[in-house]
C-alpha cells in the first residue's frame, strides 16, 4: 500500500510478488499512462457533447451559456483522443492499416471509423451548422488574418437568409440526435475493448462499456463547469448561477447512476466471487488502495455525491458564493476521480498476473514515450487548443446570433 | 438542394443496402485470397498448409527441467534476453498439509527463474515437507478459438490452415491486445522489432520438414510434436494420445487450446 504512491512518483527498481509469467515480467506494464489518458480523453468528448446535446435535443434553456463551450470543448478533445493510441503504438507509422485493412472481429479496429464519423460527420458538421450564420458576420465586420480565417471557415456559404438559417437549426438538431448515440458508441466501444478481454478478470466484464460511458458523461459535463467558471472568471464575468445550478443537478444525477452502477460491480464481483477474487480484493486492499478506495471511491464519488446532493436539497439556503465554490470543489474532484477510475482500469488490469498467482508493480517514469512528461503534454494540448478556439470562436467581441435551442421564429 | 424521400427511392437505398451486405462474404474471402499473398511466413515455396494439421503435446510426467528448450528457443528463433520467452518451463512444488489442519494438501510454489533456462534454485520448501513437486513446459497454446486472433486490429495475427497460429511481423502494428487478450500469458512485444512475437511452432521448420528446435532437444520426449493429417508408422503422438488421459489449460475460458497436458495437476494454470 505504501508502495503505491511512491512507485508513481519516485523510480523503484520493478518487484514481483508470487509468481508471474515470466513474459510478464517487465518493467512497464504493456499498457501504461498513455492508454489511461486514452479512455479518459475520450470519456470528456462524449460527457460535453452529451451536455451540448441537453441544450440542443433536450431544450433545456438554462444550459445555452455554455452550449457552444461543451462543443468546442468536445471538439478541442476529439482532436487530441487518437493522440495517446498513435504515440503507445510499436509501429506508429502502419496505424493506417487500422483503417485500410480492418480486422472485423477486433473490438479495436472500428475505433478508426468511429472515430472518424464522430469528428467529420457529428461533431464538425454540428460545429459548423451552428457557427454558419455568425461566420458569415464575422468575416465581414473582422479584418486581418482573424477575418481570413473566418472566412475560409464559410467555404464559401454565405446565404444568411431566414430560410437557409432556419434550415441550419434543423440540420443541427438532427446532427445533435445522431450525436448522442454516436457519443455512447465512441465511448462505450472504448470500454468494450476492456471489457470483451476474458483473459483479465479486472476488465473482462459486462458492464464495462455502461461503466464507461456513465463515467465518461460524469466527468465530461464536471469538464464543463470547471471550463466555464474559469471562463467566467478570466473574463471577470459574473456567473449564471440559473445555469450553474442545472449543470449541478445534471452533474448529481448523472453521478448518482454512475456510481449505482460501478457499486452493483462490485457487488457483483464480491458476491460472485469468482476465480481470482482473492487477488482483486489484495488489488483493492494494497496495490490500488490510493487510487481506488480513496481516489475513484472516496473523493471521487462520494464526497462530491454528498456535496451535490446537498446543493439538490438545500440549494436556496446556501449563498451564491458558496454554491460557486461547492460546484467547483465537486467538479474538480470528479475529474480528478474519473482520472483515477481509468488508471484503477487500465493499470490495475495489468498490475496482477493472469497467471492468478502474482502481482506486479508500476514505477512510472519521467522522460521517454510513457512517461509523466509526455502524458503531461498529450493532456495539456486540448486545453491549449480550446485556448484558441474559445479566442476565435467564443469571443466577446463578436456578437453571436440566435442561441441554439431557439428555433428561428422566436426572437432572442 | 432537398431531395425529397419518395416510396421509390427508398426501396432503391434499401436494395442498395441489401446488395452491399449481399457483397460481404465476398469480400471476406477475397480478403482471404489476398492475405494469402501477402502474409510473410517463412514457410518454404510449395509448402500447402492444408495439407498439414500440426500440433504439440506436453508430457508433464516426462519433463525434468533442465531448461534445454528454453534455451534452444531462444537461439533459433533470436529471441531476445530479458523477459521474452517464446517458451518457458514452470517448476511446481506443493507441501505437504500442515498436520492437523485439516487439509488435502498444504501451499503451492511456482517460479520459471529466466524462463528455466538455467535451472532453479534450491526449492524454499524442505525435501520431506514436499508432496509434490513436478516441471511444465509452457508455449503458444494452439487454441481453436484464439482470443489473440480474435482481437489483433488488423489481422497480423492469424490462424494458419495447418494448425499454426502465426504473426506477420511486417504487417503487426505493435498495439499489445494480443498479450493483453492471451490468457496463458505466451505473447510478448519484442523490445528490437516493436512487434508481437510468440512460439509459431519453429513454423520455418516445421515447413521444412524438421521438428521445432524445443522438441528436437527434449532429452525425455516431454514434448511430442506431430501432424495429424500425415500420420506415419508408431506415431509419437497417436501413441500419446492413446497412452494419456489429458487436459488443457484454463479450459473454462472457450479458447479450445490443442496443446494437450498428461499428468497436469489442478494448480497448473
Amino acid at each position: 500500500m505504501s508502495g503505491e504512491i511512491t512507485n508513481i512518483v519516485v523510480e523503484v527498481m520493478p518487484h514481483f510478488e508470487g509468481y508471474v509469467y515470466p513474459n510478464e515480467a517487465t518493467r512497464q506494464p504493456l499498457w501504461s499512462v498513455l492508454i489511461v489518458l486514452y479512455p479518459y480523453i475520450t470519456g470528456l468528448v462524449a460527457g460535453a457533447f452529451i451536455m451540448a446535446s441537453l441544450v440542443r435535443v433536450f431544450n433545456v434553456k438554462a444550459l445555452e451559456p455554455v452550449y457552444r463551450l461543451s462543443l468546442l470543448t468536445a471538439f478541442a478533445f476529439l482532436l487530441c483522443a487518437p493522440l495517446p493510441l498513435l504515440f503507445h503504438l510499436g509501429q506508429p507509422f502502419r496505424s493506417y492499416q487500422v483503417m485500410i485493412t480492418p480486422h472485423l472481429t477486433s473490438p479495436m479496429a472500428i475505433f478508426g471509423f468511429v472515430y472518424a464519423w464522430y469528428l467529420m460527420a457529428v461533431l464538425l458538421l454540428e460545429l459548423w451548422f451552428d457557427y454558419r450564420r455568425d461566420l458569415v458576420e464575422w468575416s465581414k465586420t473582422t479584418g486581418g488574418f482573424k477575418g481570413l480565417l473566418y472566412r475560409i471557415f464559410t467555404v464559401g456559404v454565405t446565404d444568411t437568409s431566414e430560410a437557409s438559417v432556419k434550415l441550419d437549426h434543423k440540420i443541427g438538431h438532427i446532427l445533435s440526435i445522431v450525436g448522442i448515440p454516436s457519443a455512447f458508441l465512441l465511448h462505450g466501444y472504448v470500454g468494450f475493448i476492456f471489457g470483451s478481454v476474458k483473459a483479465n478478470p479486472w476488465w473482462g466484464n459486462v458492464l464495462m462499456p455502461i461503466i464507461f460511458i456513465m463515467s465518461a458523461m460524469v466527468s465530461g459535463i464536471a469538464l464543463c463547469v470547471l471550463n466555464y467558471m474559469i471562463l467566467t472568471w478570466i473574463r471577470r464575468r459574473t456567473v449564471d448561477m440559473r445555469c450553474l445550478d442545472v449543470m449541478g443537478m445534471f452533474l448529481f444525477y448523472a453521478l448518482v447512476v454512475d456510481a449505482a452502477i460501478e457499486g452493483l460491480d462490485w457487488i457483483h464481483r464480491v458476491y460472485s466471487a469468482e476465480e481470482g477474487f482473492r487477488l482483486m480484493q489484495y488489488m483493492a486492499r494494497e496495490k490500488l488502495f490510493y487510487t481506488l478506495n480513496v481516489g475513484q471511491a472516496l473523493l471521487g464519488t462520494l464526497v462530491p455525491l454528498l456535496m451535490l446532493g446537498g446543493l439538490q436539497l438545500f440549494r436556496h439556503r446556501a449563498s451564491d458564493l458558496a454554491r460557486r465554490r461547492m460546484y467547483f470543489m465537486s467538479a474538480l474532484l470528479i475529474v480528478i476521480g474519473v482520472l483515477a477510475m481509468r488508471w484503477n482500469v487500465v493499470i490495475g488490469g495489468q498490475l496482477f498476473s493472469k497467471s492468478l498467482r502474482g502481482v506486479m508493480s508500476y514505477k512510472m517514469e519521467f522522460a521517454g514515450m510513457e512517461g509523466w512528461f509526455m502524458a503531461a503534454i498529450i493532456f495539456i494540448l486540448p486545453f491549449m487548443i480550446l485556448t484558441v478556439l474559445v479566442k476565435l470562436f467564443l469571443s466577446e467581441k463578436l456578437p453571436t446570433t440566435a442561441a441554439p435551442s431557439q428555433p428561428a421564429e422566436s426572437p432572442a | 438542394m432537398k431531395d425529397r424521400l419518395t416510396r421509390r427511392s427508398l426501396l432503391g437505398k434499401l436494395g442498395a443496402l441489401a446488395a452491399g451486405l449481399a457483397a460481404l462474404p465476398a469480400l471476406k474471402t477475397a480478403k482471404a485470397a489476398v492475405q494469402k499473398v501477402l502474409v510473410s511466413s517463412n514457410a518454404p515455396k510449395g509448402y500447402d498448409p492444408t495439407q498439414h494439421k500440426w500440433v504439440m503435446a506436453i508430457d508433464i510426467n516426462q519433463c525434468i527441467g533442465c531448461g534445454s528448450c528454453v534455451e534452444a528457443c531462444k537461439k533459433e528463433n533470436k529471441v531476445p534476453q530479458g523477459p521474452y520467452f517464446r517458451t518457458w518451463v514452470e517448476r511446481y512444488v506443493i507441501e505437504k498439509p500442515k498436520p492437523g489442519s485439516g487439509e488435502a494438501r498444504g501451499k503451492t510454489h511456482v517460479d520459471s527463474p529466466e524462463g528455466g533456462m538455467r535451472g532453479y534454485p534450491a526449492t524454499p520448501v524442505r525435501k520431506e515437507d514436499i508432496l509434490h513437486s513436478f516441471f511444465v513446459p509452457k508455449l503458444c497454446n494452439l487454441c481453436e478459438h484464439s482470443p489473440c486472433v480474435q482481437v489483433c486490429p488488423v489481422g497480423a495475427t492469424f490462424d494458419a490452415p495447418d494448425g499454426a497460429v502465426l504473426i506477420d511481423p511486417k504487417y503487426c502494428i505493435g498495439c499489445g491486445f494480443c498479450i493483453q487478450a492471451c490468457p496463458y500469458g505466451c505473447r510478448f512485444l519484442n523490445p528490437v522489432t516493436h512487434v508481437a512475437e510468440k512460439c509459431s511452432l519453429c513454423y520455418h521448420r516445421i515447413t521444412r520438414g524438421l521438428q521445432p528446435a524445443c522438441v528436437e532437444v527434449c532429452p525425455t520426449q516431454s514434448r511430442i510434436f506431430g501432424d495429424l493429417k500425415n500420420p506415419v508408422p508408431n506415431d509419437p503422438i497417436q501413441a500419446f494420445y492413446a497412452k494419456h488421459r489429458v487436459t488443457a489449460l484454463k479450459p473454462h475460458l472457450g479458447t479450445d487450446p490443442r496443446v494437450l497436458y498428461a499428468g497436469a495437476d489442478r494448480e497448473v494454470q
